[in-house]
């Protein structure tokens, strides 16, 4: 083998120094990973920089992935919290949840759409895929295109769990893995239909009414929208100093009125 | 030694994934596993032979628009093209290979999508989305071999062609094309390999139905998407099956290679031994 050049040879050594370095030269304990549900993604990340900017000492980093990944990340290790957009399952043991805000679930369409809501049952049609034309629930005679998420989406979860009842969505239905991806197909296509978390919504998108009460943040408030549900933080165990820090501001009342201001429900 | 890691760590690459999936493949039943078409984890049902159309599906597609487009730029360019028209295309041919699949995926989504679901129907993500995204992607292997094939056709070929009266059409398709075939297949077979690895692009632009599609405008799921979107939250048998899925698409992709190298070997031989 040819013998490598001193210049290289000191490069790799710094490079490899560097990459070792980095790992543990940093102090961990004023890290916060907050993983999971790319429903409270965006939330999460305005109430993080909010967080640092009172408390700079602390580093919030916050990531997708789906709430089943962000659970499986607090429970070895890799994250300190993990958001999670629906209720913990009786298998999902030894974690603690807390709720901090709650959450509509929109059935949203293409805004052309005529139709002004339908009610759980056509819903329920549709994405168990019965029901193939919307002229079947009184729009226009155009095919339907249901459009779901990943199956370790807590979104999923929880509309198939309010919405689905026994039925499974259809195998052939349209999958993304994002609420910001499901946003972007509805909002090109016409024909399609999709669930995402009602504080994502926006303008650009038309959310139905569900049961004849209008999916707004003022009716899940109210407690007469059906679709609603919980947007948990979830530890392993005792939290850590600034894992609990950060908790205590996402309760407090300041925090709550962000959260509000952006389209959510406070937690009480 | 730095060939040694190489090997090396291909080598704990494939011992881990095999050993994750095939004794799940086995408990399972091969058999179930690879024909059934029923793929929900939640109720514990793995079939991922939806997923296996799906990838053959969008890979041929993605084969038609790679060879016809792919072969003819590379006969353009090494029988009709000025030598200063070859320094030119030939740069910009590899620049497409340098572009990240998630940008071709991206550009997929933005512009292809909406055009095929307003002109054509369907939802837009598409086995035909699909196939020309990565037809696109797979177009700077096919024509960089199939130039190295083409180019490594003995002149004499030529030469004695025209000098017998044939036109240089008839001598491309007739003399050169046949001589350097074994290195064309290769180029394609190459391709296809690069086309049913590919997950990103695919990914975003086929709408990750969990069907058989009926059409090309229908939405389709493919082998390495299946393992992409759910690896993330995969737990126990459901993980193991996503490496079981790993372990065809291997073997796909093994056997792919194997038959180009041969083919390739074959034709080498062949032109020495004439």
């Amino acid at each position: 083998m040819r013998k490598l050049s001193p210049f290289v040879t000191s490069l790799l050594g710094m490079a490899l120094a560097w990459f070792g370095g980095a790992g543990c030269g940093r102090s961990q304990e004023n890290a916060v990973n907050v993983i999971g549900s790319t429903s409270i993604l965006p939330f999460a990340e305005m109430l993080a920089e909010e967080f640092h900017r009172q408390n700079p000492g602390i580093r919030v980093k916050v990531q997708g992935g789906g709430s089943t990944h962000g659970l499986q990340a607090v429970t070895n290790g890799t994250a300190q919290v993990g958001m999670c957009s629906r209720s913990l399952t009786p298998e999902e043991t030894g974690l603690t949840a807390v709720t901090i805000a709650r959450d509509g679930i929109a059935i949203v369409v293409h805004p052309t759409n005529p139709l002004a809501g339908l009610t759980r049952g056509q819903i329920r049609g549709i994405f168990s895929g019965r029901l193939t034309n919307w002229k079947d629930v009184g729009g226009k005679d155009q095919a339907v295109r249901p459009i779901t998420r990943e199956e370790g989406s807590g979104t999923r979860e929880a509309f198939t769990h309010l919405v689905m009842g026994k039925e499974r969505i259809a195998a052939n239905a349209i999958t993304q893995e994002s609420n910001g991806a499901v946003k972007e197909l509805v909002k090109t296509d016409p024909g399609a239909i999709g669930f995402m978390s009602l504080g994502l919504v926006g303008t650009e998108l038309k959310a139905l009414a569900v049961d004849d009460v209008a999916a707004s943040t003022a009716e899940v408030l109210s407690g007469k929208y059906p679709l609603v549900r919980p947007f948990l933080f979830v530890m392993k165990g005792k939290p850590g100093e600034p894992a609990q820090r950060l908790i205590d501001y996402v309760l407090s009342p300041a925090a709550q009125q962000l959260l509000e201001k952006e389209g959510l429900v406070r937690a009480q | 030694m730095v060939a040694l890691t190489a090997i090396a760590g291909l080598a704990l690459i494939t011992a881990f994934i095999f050993k994750e999936g095939l004794p799940f493949m086995m408990k399972v039943g091969a058999k179930d596993f690879l024909l059934s078409d029923e793929w929900r984890p939640k109720e514990a049902k793995f079939g991922i032979f939806p997923m296996i159309v799906g990838s053959l599906v969008v890979t041929a597609g993605a084969m038609v628009i790679g060879v016809v487009f792919g072969l003819g730029v590379a006969i353009l360019l090494t029988q009709f093209c000025s030598p200063r028209l070859v320094s030119v295309l030939k740069p910009c041919i590899e620049l497409l290979a340098g572009i990240p699949s998630v940008v071709y995926g991206f550009v997929g989504v933005v512009v292809l999508v909406p055009l095929i679901r307003e002109h054509l129907g369907g939802p837009g993500l598409s086995v035909l989305a699909a196939a020309i995204v990565l037809g696109i992607m797979v177009l700077p292997t096919v024509i960089s071999i199939s130039v190295d094939a083409l180019q490594a056709v003995p002149r004499p070929y030529y030469e004695g062609s025209i000098a017998l009266g044939a036109t240089e059409w008839q001598t491309t398709h007739m003399v050169t094309l046949r001589a350097a075939r074994s290195g064309i297949v290769a180029a394609i077979i190459l391709g296809m390999g690069r086309a049913i690895g590919e997950t990103m692009a695919v990914m975003m632009v086929a709408g990750n139905a969990i069907a058989l599609p009926r059409s090309p405008l229908d939405s389709v799921r493919t082998l390495t998407s299946t393992i992409a979107l759910e690896m993330g939250y995969a737990a126990g048998d459901h993980r193991r099956a996503l490496f079981a899925t790993g372990v065809t698409l291997f073997v796909v992709i093994m056997i792919l290679n194997s038959a180009a190298l041969a083919l390739s070997r074959r034709g080498a031989r062949g032109a020495r031994s004439r």
